[in-house]
């Protein structure tokens, strides 16, 4: 017993302590926090953006007149439903890769590229979101709006827009949960992120078992953490009605 | 009274969907309100009076004809009628107040985004219009702790705080629980007595009794008779008219 307890003991202490290997989990794990970060605010942006040209497309587009904002709307919705078949039809690391190695492959923020390319990816789930929840927001709220002379944009941004993302704001927590498991990819660009880190460790110390086990901890604990604050988040909204 | 005319109708259709199973809603409705009028527009569920009070402020665009507000014709692709809006308040059955919004900021809202007035000003208006129909104590309320009568005089008083020239109503007490009819209809009548130019798609025929100049009877997406509401409620002409009126009372 004391024999297999020692075992541990060295092969902490050779995977975390020495050289002070610990810092390549810690400062992976910021990267990872950094970029799942990151790549959900401009998910959100972009995704709500994208959302709302969608959403409009598909309530006015066949009641409206022919002219010159019909023409833009409808060329606008094609692009955003290019994109949502491009970006949910291929996988991310894919998309990361075109990032890294084609489109930025003079930078070498690789950081940045990551959040770039993340953020693109899951701008084209939280839109589908997002308008899920502009669909959700009564219609009579539109028209309130329009009938007090706002514009299509302002009732959307003003009116409609924070309902909707006040209706969907768990699922969109969620999506960080997703992106932080998502990002374990990132690796494969040369970006040193938490799973990266286990990575190097187990190549200096040829011993797999605990930076493995360490790296899925780290991941399960924060998941835990932040579905116990969106289930906190959900029990919140579900008791206020405004 | 003045014989101003405010809005001038004519010809206006109305379809929903295209070819042989459009809904006509509208079928050639022609109509004058003057500056200071009170006209109420009554009918049976269908006959399109939602839909002409709704063509009125370009909610629904019409397929056909012609609105003039004021001098200027607003079913005309040049028109801004975003700016025709603020100058026509309008009040919906379902009340639309702004659930993410306070009270005061409901009321506040229009008149600051567009600038017509600051946010002092806004505030200061508002206060006092919430004074008049009895609910300065819920500028901080969200319309969520709000009744059904509360709310709809919020939304009454949101669309009068962009001063508009003329206010429409679709059926405000339909929602209602009968006990709460009351107080909406009092404020509906103070504003009658100020002056306010008013259509008021409603089933309230004590209202149309009370405060209307004109009673307009619709049916089939056309209006069927009209006149003061001497002539339709005691003495109605057409048909159809005597019809709806003996099924209500
Ligand atoms: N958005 C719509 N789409 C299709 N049909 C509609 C729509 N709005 C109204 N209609 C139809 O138009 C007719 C008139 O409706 P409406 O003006 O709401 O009548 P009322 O307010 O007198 O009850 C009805 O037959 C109704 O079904
Ligand atoms: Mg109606």
């Amino acid at each position: 017993m004391s024999e297999w307890f020692d075992g541990i003991k060295a092969q902490f202490i050779l995977n975390f302590v020495e050289k002070s290997r610990w810092r390549y989990l810690l400062t992976g794990l910021f990267n990872t926090l950094k970029i799942t970060f990151f790549a959900v605010l401009i998910g959100i942006a972009l995704g709500t953006v994208i959302a709302i040209v969608r959403s409009t497309a598909d309530r006015n587009l066949n009641a409206m007149r022919h002219g010159p904002g019909r023409t833009i709307l409808s060329f606008f919705d094609k692009i955003c439903r290019l994109y949502l078949t491009v970006v949910r039809g291929t996988p991310v690391v894919i998309q990361l890769m075109i990032f890294y190695y084609v489109i930025f492959a003079s930078s070498r923020n690789s950081v940045l590229i990551a959040i770039i390319s993340f953020g693109l990816n899951s701008a084209a789930y939280v839109a589908e979101v997002v308008r899920g929840g502009i669909m959700s927001v009564d219609i009579g709220q539109t028209e309130a709006g329009r009938s007090l002379g706002f514009n299509y944009v302002q009732t959307m941004w003003l009116i409609v827009v924070p309902q909707a993302l006040k209706n969907v704001l768990p699922a969109l927590a969620n999506e960080f949960i997703v992106l932080l498991k998502e990002t374990s990819v990132a690796g494969y660009v040369a970006i040193k992120d938490l799973t990266k880190g286990g990575d190097i460790i187990r190549g200096a110390t040829y011993s797999p078992f605990m930076p493995l086990i360490a790296v899925a901890l780290i991941y399960l604990v924060l998941v835990v953490f932040f579905s116990w604050l969106v289930g906190k988040l959900e029990r919140r909204l579900r008791n206020s009605d405004h | 009274m003045t014989t101003n005319v405010l809005i001038k109708v004519t010809g206006l259709e109305k379809h929903f969907g295209k070819g042989e199973n459009a809904v006509r809603a509208l079928r050639g409705v022609d109509a004058e309100i003057t500056q200071g009028e009170k006209l109420v527009v009554i009918g049976p569920s269908g006959s399109g009076k939602s839909t002409f009070l709704r063509c009125l402020n370009r909610l629904e665009e019409p397929t056909g004809g012609q609105i003039i507000f004021d001098g200027v014709d607003i079913t005309s692709p040049s028109c801004d009628i975003n700016h025709v809006r603020r100058r026509m308040g309008m009040v919906f059955q379902q009340f639309n107040l702004f659930p993410h919004k306070t009270v005061l900021q409901n009321i506040t809202l229009a008149p600051v985004k567009h600038k017509l007035m600051t946010r002092e000003q806004a505030n200061a208006r508002a206060m006092e219009l919430l004074n008049r129909v009895g609910l300065v104590e819920k500028a901080a309320a969200y319309p969520s702790q709000l009744s059904g009568g509360q709310k709809q005089r919020i939304a009454i008083v949101r669309a009068l705080a962009m001063n508009p020239e003329v206010m429409l109503f679709d059926e405000p007490t339909s929602a209602l629980d009968p006990e709460m009819v009351g107080e909406v209809l009092q404020v509906m009548k103070d504003l009658a007595r100020e002056g306010m130019t008013m259509v008021v798609v409603t089933h309230e025929m004590g209202f149309a009794r009370e405060v209307s100049d004109r009673v307009m009877f619709m049916d089939e997406g056309r209006i069927v008779e009209q006149g003061t509401p001497g002539d339709i409620f005691v003495n109605p002409q057409n048909k159809r008219t005597q019809d709806f009126l003996s099924k209500l009372l």
